[in-house]
């Protein structure tokens, strides 16, 4: 049994110190991605349907292929940070708290390096 | 014993204590179209990788787009990142300090209700071809 009061432990550590960074990176990302979804959506909704020689020219143009690079840079943080703010409200316990977390960061990491690496390969004509 | 009574504390966001209102749903609604926009991005970032790949993959990846489940997917997700960009402008303004009036927090709510339709139709007629 543990008779160290929740206060003992903490006094003298002060504040988590990092929290309110996070929260203004989020705004951050999400003030950047107003203009970004914009820009990198038009071109998408237009390559629905169209054939593979018309959509690799879209994402050949250095414009479209560098919003397309911005914004998955972009939504890697923005999205990372969203999903981390849901499991740490409804993700219960320590183990799978970190769990998730963990996952978290690594697919939404694959997500974006997954992004800005296709988009970089067809820009290069590769 | 400090921790004896942890069980029985009220623990946040102790959301039942509040009269339930509509604009709650809106809420909520935020965080499962961000969600929801993560499965979106992924099929997305697939079909990016498909284009990367060669003409056999991606038109294979075109096909599960442009398939009835491919499209319902597809409207969906326009749905939800219309409704995610404008209540996520709603957000930005409730965090600049203004628009916290409940007045002004409804009419800003049924804004975004009606904008989530428009730019999800705006965004179906660009896919047809329309615009």
């Amino acid at each position: 049994m543990r008779y160290q009061t929740d206060r003992q432990r903490v006094e003298g550590l002060g504040s988590a110190k990092d929290g309110t960074v996070e929260w203004w990176k989020q705004r951050v990302a999400a003030v950047a991605l107003l203009p970004l979804v914009l820009l990198f959506i038009f071109p998408l909704l237009r390559s629905v349907g169209s054939d593979f020689d018309d959509v690799r020219a879209i994402y050949e143009h250095p414009f479209n292929a560098i919003i397309a690079i911005l914004f998955f840079i972009t939504i890697m943080s923005h999205l990372r940070q969203g999903l981390q703010e849901v499991i740490v409200d409804y993700v219960h316990g320590k183990a799978a708290m970190t769990t998730a977390l963990l996952v978290n960061t690594m697919f939404t990491t694959l997500i974006g390096v997954t992004g800005v690496f296709s988009v970089a390969k067809i820009a290069f004509g590769g | 014993m400090a921790d004896v009574n942890r069980s029985n504390r009220p623990l946040s966001p102790h959301l039942s204590i509040y009269r339930p209102l509509w604009t709650m749903g809106l809420s909520i609604t935020h965080r499962i179209t961000g969600v929801g926009l993560a499965v979106s991005i992924t099929m997305i970032t697939w079909w990016f990788l498909a284009l990367a790949i060669g003409e056999d993959y991606f038109e294979a990846a075109n096909a599960v787009m442009t398939s009835v489940v491919g499209g319902f997917i597809l409207i969906a997700s326009l749905w939800a990142l219309s409704f995610h960009f404008c209540n996520g402008i709603r957000h930005l303004f409730w965090d600049a300090g203004k628009g916290l009036e409940l007045e002004t927090a409804y009419r800003s709510g049924l804004a975004v209700m009606a904008g989530s339709v428009v730019l999800t139709v705006i965004g179906v007629l660009v896919v047809a071809g329309v615009l």
